[in-house]
């Protein structure tokens, strides 16, 4: 499905406009953003990364629409974000995966909210996208059957079987070992390749976000803010063990370094 | 050679039982007092299979022969009708105490209280309210159930993961949506527990109705007892305990633990 060019020419789906959000904890009041301007354009790859307690969970939550903003505004297109909406969809830290639910019925979960589909329609949808994330053998599977790497699978395609215009990521690959991060990772640049989706990746693993962003914006926290934004424009699909990508990482993780010797002072 | 599990149990519970029935005969014991194994085997022949005129509400009656199951079925009616009123009412109640703090912490809090009442208590006061009637009986089975459903509903919907709740909020699911589709099913192993432990504090309260009340409606398994307990008839009194544990395992094997198991192995928390 294709989007029309909205009339900015940087066509951007979502819009940050000086957003800040504080929390009242225990120890007091607690600046997780502070006066994020950032335009998450149609069609890219936009990875947010820094260390934790820079506030990326907190940004994902409030682009979900599952939070609210204290100060500034945040729009997909045209349209202020709320509330949450299956617009915006997310992948979460753990999968997600509803136990009592199997695999296709997972799928299927978000697919009947959707209106205006046959039941026919999500059936062959959520079969689609099952296949597409290589688990089209395992409709009938439950959660606790599938491996860690094949449940967030199953929550990928939970994520893009209702078509959202953005696909949210909250530090998805961080509880899969290695190898399988690895194989996903080369799956999402196939999926984001080939479907031409708008993602936005909050992760810690500074090599994670060079390898799958088509931008990095770098976080440093207490209070957390845009440090710093890296064009990556390397050919896809980008291989972890890519030198050009280590070099790469490794400026980030310098630039990093730097922000944090520097709030230290 | 292996045994089969069920071998060595079985020689104990005989062997304990010979030695019960030795102790008695031999004439350690008063068998007034403590009837032999066979005596109670025996009675339960009478009040099982030999069948005579069974008429409800006679105090009398309780000496007459084949009322084991009509008695069973009074109070497997009343614990039943009881239990699922006690359900019906504490489940919505659970889920509205999880959901609005007010309610929490007024329904909530005087569930806590009530769930440690022993629901004898309740006994008087069905009495004066509804007189000695079925109602009185059913007063206090719900009672009985009630809270111990209501907490433990509201408790399986606090702890539903918030992950659950956010990933179905982006996906467009609220209001009833949310709670039929994610919370419930969720909550469901805790209020399946919240349920069995309703049943057998449903049980407990009927016995104690039972025992303490003569129900002019119906003679029931407590009434029973109570009856052999007058006329002092041991015999009665063990046999109608023994059928009141049978029918709590029974509930438990044929209702409770399949179900459980199911729910268990369906969602991989057990092998």
């Amino acid at each position: 499905m294709s989007t029309p060019l909205s009339k900015s020419p940087a066509s951007a789906a979502l819009t940050l406009r000086n957003v800040t959000k504080r929390f009242e904890g225990a120890a007091g009041r607690v600046t997780a953003l502070e006066d994020i301007s950032l335009d998450v354009r149609e069609g890219e790859f936009l990875v947010v990364v820094g260390p934790s307690g820079c506030g990326k969970s907190t940004l994902l939550g409030l682009l979900a629409g599952l939070e609210h903003s204290d100060e500034g505004t945040i729009q997909l297109g045209d349209e202020p974000v709320l509330s949450p909406g299956r617009d915006r969809l997310v992948m979460f830290q753990q999968d997600a995966l509803f136990p009592w639910l199997n695999a296709l019925e997972n799928v299927l979960f978000g697919l009947r909210l959707k209106p205006g589909l046959t039941d026919a329609e999500r059936l062959e949808s959520a079969r689609y996208y099952l296949n597409l994330v290589g688990l089209g053998n395992k409709e009938k599977a439950r959660p606790h059957e599938l491996s860690g790497g094949m449940r967030q699978r199953v929550a990928l395609a939970r994520s893009l079987a209702p078509n959202p215009r953005v696909l949210l990521m909250d530090e998805p690959f961080s509880a899969l070992d290695a190898l399988t991060r690895e194989q996903l990772y080369g799956d999402i640049q196939e999926i984001f390749t080939k479907r031409k989706k708008t993602i936005v990746l909050v992760t810690h693993n500074i090599r994670e976000a060079v390898c799958l962003g088509d931008r990095v914006v770098l976080f440093s926290p207490n209070p957390g803010r845009v440090q710093q934004v890296f064009d990556v424009d390397l050919p896809r699909p980008r291989r972890m063990n890519d030198p050009a990508l280590a070099n790469l990482a490794a400026e980030v993780t310098t630039a990093l370094s730097a922000h944090l010797a520097a709030d230290k002072q | 050679m292996k045994l089969p599990r069920f071998v060595i149990p079985t020689f104990i519970a005989l062997a304990v039982l010979g030695g019960w029935e030795w102790f008695v005969r031999a004439g350690h014991v008063n068998d007034v007092l403590v009837p032999a194994p066979s005596h109670i085997l025996q009675w339960f022949w009478w009040a099982l299979f030999d069948r005579a005129s069974f008429e409800s509400g006679h105090y009398l009656v309780a000496l007459q022969k084949g009322e084991l199951l009509p008695a069973t079925w009074v109070t497997m009616r009343r614990l039943i009708i009881g239990f699922a009123i006690g359900a019906a009412i504490g489940i919505p109640l659970g889920a509205l105490c999880a959901r609005v703090r007010w309610v929490r912490d007024t329904i909530g809090v005087l569930a806590l209280g009530l769930q440690t009442l022993p629901s004898v208590c309740w006994v008087p006061l069905a009495l004066l309210w509804f007189g000695i009637r079925e109602e009185a009986v059913l007063f206090v089975v719900v009672m009985g159930t009630l809270w111990a459903v209501v907490i433990a509903v509201q408790e399986s919907v606090l702890n539903v993961p918030p992950l659950y709740l956010r990933a179905a909020q982006t996906m467009g699911s609220n209001g009833w949506h949310l709670w039929s589709r994610v919370i419930f099913p969720a909550a469901l192993p805790g209020v399946l527990s919240g349920m069995k432990q309703g049943w057998a504090f449903a049980w407990r309260s009927l016995m104690a109705a039972e025992i303490f009340v003569v129900i002019v409606t119906g003679f029931g398994l407590g009434s029973l007892l109570n009856a052999g307990r007058e006329l002092l008839r041991m015999d009665q009194v063990m046999g109608v305990m023994a059928v009141v544990m049978l029918v709590g395992l029974l509930a438990d094997l044929v209702f409770f633990a399949p179900l459980e198991r199911w729910l268990r192995r369906s969602r991989g928390l057990e092998r």
